[in-house]
């Protein structure tokens, strides 16, 4: 490969022999960028989803290969978004798949200064049994009037905008069967 | 897109619903006039053909004032108010507006602190409640349940003096551009061209569509603000109709599905109403006080029992009143501020957050985290540590050394979540379309769903007390749990659980096809009865996505919208009362009069075969009262209500009341503040002067940017999205700026009562300087994302706000506050939670003038535990 072959492929060079002043023709082009192709076209598989973010619902899809998410774009067949995302929508590859989540269960100790990684079946034994002993101390069958009104008011919970409907339904269920009434989230925000 | 007007206020939809906005812009192009609202000038009022700014908090007037000009001009929509709502409708005699009472309407119970609404109702019509009363009904037994039939008398020529178009003529008097100009800053001329283009753009031919988002309920009246433009709406005819309609623009995932299906205090599943404790007695009582003999409110058995029946099986008999008694009962407002307010007294042992982040979040974060710091046990589920999660090291308190972590109790769990391409599940989005997203791949580590969470923490939970006979755990026992799992990490199936919320048959497991087929006699079960028909035929409804190329315009075959795949509500108002479209151009729905049916491009929201000929027999009970021409048939009388004669806390028709902090005395009424708001009276939750206090002058309004999400727990973490907002800022007009020695990029201190936090300085002419009665009142505008943590942090603009609330829903108010504004960073001194009020408070009275939120006669706001007062008080944590 000569110094002048090199030069000829230099693009400004190009551009001025082609009168491609601003680069919008082939001249940006090269052998390697002529070969390359989108993630998407190699996924082994291709999800459909959702964008996690606000209200709208844009159709998102989620592009799959060696179960690993590659990326994740627009649905072009969605009637409400036709292929858009906003910015927040089209960050959801980093969300799903950065750096910052936390992937193990980590507990902080009655004054303790620290978090500590423990097992999640530790961490769900320990938060049933704490849920049982509130509820059996702070239980109250009837008011002092005399109304029955079945509940406790010592565990509350907040929380589920993001949440699915199945997961929030369960949540409801659960939680009325267990008497607890102080079940809020964002949508009273 | 086929609005012929589309007016955004209480919301930047540029930047906050960028490709919902697409749409708007769609119909722009047709032709269609876009006018935005609002205090800022925005990327909204920027392609907007009007953008008209107002002083936050005003908005009552401003479309009060619309209402005005409507009937002055008549230029209401005549056949549409006198047939399809109660315009026409006989009030009762001792019915008295806030015209005669300067400000309050009749009821007002001094001693309770709240209205009796008998005097609301129409006339020779006792009792009342209708569907808003199930969606609202959240407080004391004050507010009535149960039946309502429609008016009695009617005066179709809307002359008579008690008729509800006269009523609200004149209660709306006073609405005038004059009032406008003083109170929202806005000019005469520019009143008018908002008012002509919303006429000119409504009617038979025209429709004209109203979009906002938390810029208009995060108010202390912020249920008014809606029902205002309801009204307008109602008068113009532009609901049910295509291009027509109020939309609401949520800004979470799944905010439309967690109230349909709540993780909310007061309602089940449905919006059925959750049991109170004086008046539920047994499911008998719990019947007859919301079931309601006419219009489709009658169907409520069928819905409660089958209800009953998903939860808890073959348990549930008629016998035992379908186990009904294991429900827990209400004693008033347990909302989200009253619960942080009990844990602040140590009354609340432990809470789950479950993807939230209140300590940014949420109003008053130091209240918050005051509140945390008595739990026994706190868990949180989110991607990454929250502030809330680390509330007992990561802190402002601990940092001032204030606090010490050391001596913090609580026992903190934190598990990292599943992200929504790691399972599989339902959102419901703005428009109550149901969209399933697939499970793409496996969560990594130890990250799990919430249902993974709730239905193994039941399951352990169940096997705890698995020999109990404590009438307590009955419910827990009988609970149907047995959800099939998959894979390895055992997650249960939510196709399983939707299919339960779509509702089946008891005897053979078959799905049902909708609510239509539900029974009361425990032969089907149904886990929320507007879902019913999500799962029809075993297929999932929500994951059709037949692409919008390959279908019409309304795209009925993807996803699903409730109730039954309707995408437009009360859509039967889109033809007249004949039943023919009320023009060529807005045909949606209407009578085919030979196949005798309703058909058109949606499903048609009325009884298929009801002809709009047909008037009920005077015996006619439940849904056979409704006639052919009533298409607002959830409620009792089938009737658009301009007038609400029960189901609000606040009043029948919307009234202007200034911020709970505000900068202007009330020009309208002598009556201040909404009388029902709810106020929390606390040492920790300090309120200014209701107006012109000297230490606080500035408005505060609170918004939201395109890049972050909400409290930042799924932005700021991510550096594509930091990058593009790195910094915590506030906007400020150049007049302020200069006054108060601000400079563009430096830095500036925001304090209130309750707290104080810096920012960068955006100096910009997009949030002007309102003149108003001579003088000149400055807006100051805080995006509210940032917090301590993630890769760019902040101080968090809901650090200023206080406990203060809407009397139906209990939201908070956090988009029109005062506050001060100073140059330089914040100190490192006090807070109000940890050392007392910033500044000491401020009589009510100045200048010999009485400075009081209250007429006397509304008396002094009772102050209950937690510091509540006002209309619903707390009675329950008193033992």
């Amino acid at each position: 490969m000569g110094v002048l072959d090199l030069l000829s492929r230099w693009p400004v060079l190009q551009q001025i022999r082609k009168g491609d002043l601003h680069a919008f023709g082939d001249t940006a082009r090269s052998a390697r960028s002529e070969m390359l192709q989108p993630r998407t076209a190699t996924a082994g598989r291709v999800v459909r989803s959702v964008c996690p973010y606000c209200a709208v619902g844009c159709g998102q899809l989620v592009f799959v290969k060696d179960e690993k998410i590659t990326d994740i774009e627009g649905d072009p067949d969605s009637p409400l978004s036709l292929g858009c995302l906003c910015p927040k929508g089209a960050a959801t590859f980093q969300l799903v798949t950065g750096s910052h989540r936390v992937k193990t269960v980590l507990h902080r100790k009655p004054y303790g200064t620290e978090w500590e990684a423990v097992p999640l079946e530790w961490a769900m034994d320990r938060v049933a049994r704490l849920v049982k002993k509130t509820r059996d101390e702070t239980w109250e069958a009837k008011t002092p009037d005399g109304h029955v009104v079945n509940r406790t008011l010592g565990i509350a919970h907040l929380g589920g905008a993001t949440l699915d409907n199945e997961e929030n339904y369960l949540f409801k269920k659960l939680f009325s069967a267990l008497g607890i009434i102080q079940v809020e989230n964002q949508a009273r925000i | 897109m086929n609005a012929d007007c589309i007016v955004i206020q209480g919301s930047n939809m540029a930047e906050c619903h960028p490709v919902a906005f697409r749409w708007v812009m769609e119909a722009k192009a047709r032709g269609a006039k876009i006018i935005h609202v609002d205090p800022r000038f925005t990327r909204t009022s920027a392609v907007a053909d009007l953008h008209v700014p107002i002083r936050a908090g005003s908005d009552v007037v401003f479309l009060g004032a619309l209402i005005r000009h409507v009937i002055e001009n008549e230029r209401y929509f005549k056949e549409y108010v006198l047939r399809y709502t109660n315009a026409p409708a006989i009030l009762k005699e001792d019915f008295k507006d806030t015209e005669d009472l300067d400000g309050l309407f009749s009821g007002w119970d001094g001693e309770k602190g709240q209205y009796d609404p008998a005097s609301w109702g129409y006339e020779g019509v006792e009792v009342g409640a209708a569907a808003g009363q199930r969606e609202s009904y959240t407080g004391e037994p004050f507010s009535q349940r149960g039946t309502q039939h429609g008016a009695e008398r009617f005066d179709f020529t809307l002359r008579n003096p008690r008729c509800v178009f006269q009523v609200l003529k004149r209660h709306f008097s006073r609405y005038t551009p004059e009032i406008v100009e003083e109170v929202c800053g806005i000019p005469p001329g520019l009143f008018f061209k908002v008012a002509e283009a919303l006429c000119d753009s409504s009617g038979r031919e025209r429709t004209a569509a109203f979009c906002y988002a938390v810029g208009w309920t995060q108010h202390s009246t912020g249920v008014q603000y809606i029902r205002t433009a309801s009204i307008l709406q109602l008068l113009l005819g532009n609901i049910g109709r295509p291009g027509g309609g109020i939309l609401a623009l949520r800004g979470h995932s799944s905010i439309q599905g967690s109230t349909d299906i709540p993780t909310l205090y007061d309602i089940l599943p449905g919006y059925l109403a959750m049991p109170k404790d004086k008046t539920d007695t047994s499911f008998e009582e719990y019947v007859k006080l919301n079931d309601s003999p006419t219009g489709w409110w009658s169907e409520f058995p069928k819905y409660i029992v089958s209800l009953l029946k998903a939860w808890f099986g073959a348990a549930a008999t008629k016998e035992n009143g379908w186990l009904f008694d294991a429900l827990p009962r209400l004693s008033g407002d347990h909302s989200h501020m009253t619960t942080v307010s009990a844990m602040a007294d140590g009354l609340v042992k432990g809470y789950f957050l479950m993807g939230e982040n209140p300590t940014v979040g949420s109003m008053h974060g130091a209240f918050h985290r005051a509140a945390m710091r008595k739990l026994d046990w706190l868990v949180v589920r989110d991607f990454a540590v929250t502030e809330s999660a680390d509330f007992w090291r990561d802190a402002p308190e601990i940092e001032r050394g204030e606090v010490r972590t050391e001596s913090i109790p609580t026992e903190v769990f934190f598990f990292p979540c599943a992200a929504h391409t790691e399972k599989d599940g339902s959102f419901t989005n703005t428009q109550r379309l149901l969209q399933w997203h697939h499970k793409a791949v496996e969560p990594p580590g130890d990250c799990r769903s919430e249902l993974h969470f709730a239905w193994h923490l039941g399951r352990r939970l169940r096997d705890l007390y698995k020999d109990s006979t404590d009438p307590k755990d009955r419910g827990l026992l009988a609970l149907t749990w047995d959800y099939p799992v998959e894979d390895a990490i055992e997650e249960p199936s939510a196709e399983a659980v939707l299919k339960e919320i779509s509702g089946f048959r008891v005897a053979d497991g078959a799905p049902v096809d909708g609510f239509t087929q539900l029974k009361d006699d425990g032969s089907t079960a149904c886990g929320c009865w507007i879902y019913s028909g999500s799962y029809k035929d075993g297929v999932n409804q929500p994951a059709r996505r037949k692409s919008a190329r390959e279908q019409s315009w309304v795209a009925p075959e993807w996803g699903w919208a409730w109730p039954v795949n309707r995408r437009i509500l009360y859509n039967r108002a889109s033809a007249d009362p004949e039943g023919r479209p009320w023009s060529e151009r807005k045909r949606y729905v209407w009578w085919d009069e030979e196949k005798k049916k309703w058909t058109g491009e949606d499903e048609p929201d009325f009884i298929l075969e009801r002809p709009p000929s047909y008037r009920p027999p005077e015996d006619a009970q439940g849904i056979d009262t409704l006639a052919g021409d009533t298409p607002f048939v959830m409620q009792g009388d089938g009737l658009g209500w301009l007038f609400a004669p029960t189901g609000l806390m606040d009043g029948p028709l919307p009234t202007h009341y200034e911020p709970q902090e505000g900068v202007i005395e009330n020009p309208l009424y002598g009556q201040q503040c909404n009388p029902t708001r709810m106020e929390w009276n606390r040492r920790e939750n300090p309120y200014h002067r209701p107006w012109n206090d000297p230490r606080f002058p500035h408005v505060i309004t609170t918004y939201r940017l395109t890049e972050h999400h909400t409290a930042g727990a799924m932005s700021r973490w991510l550096s594509w999205l930091s990058e593009l907002q790195p910094a915590m800022f506030c906007e400020v007009s150049p007049e302020l700026a200069r006054e108060k020695g601000l400079t563009n990029g430096g830095w500036a201190t925001i304090t209130t009562a309750r707290g104080e936090i810096e920012a960068r300085v955006l100096m910009t002419e997009r949030l002007p300087p309102l003149r108003m009665r001579g003088r000149v009142i400055h807006q100051i505008g805080l995006p509210y994302h940032w917090g301590s943590k993630g890769l760019v942090r902040g101080d968090a603009a809901n650090e200023l706000i206080a406990f203060v609330a809407d009397p139906n829903v209990s939201i908070q108010e956090s988009k029109a506050l005062t506050g001060n504004i100073v140059a330089g960073r914040r100190s490192r001194g006090r807070r109000v939670v940890t050392s007392g009020p910033l500044v000491p408070s401020l009589g009510g009275n100045r200048d010999g003038k009485d400075l009081n939120r209250d007429l006397p006669v509304v008396g002094q706001k009772r102050t209950g535990p937690h510091g509540i007062s006002g209309a619903r008080m707390k009675q329950d944590e008193e033992t």
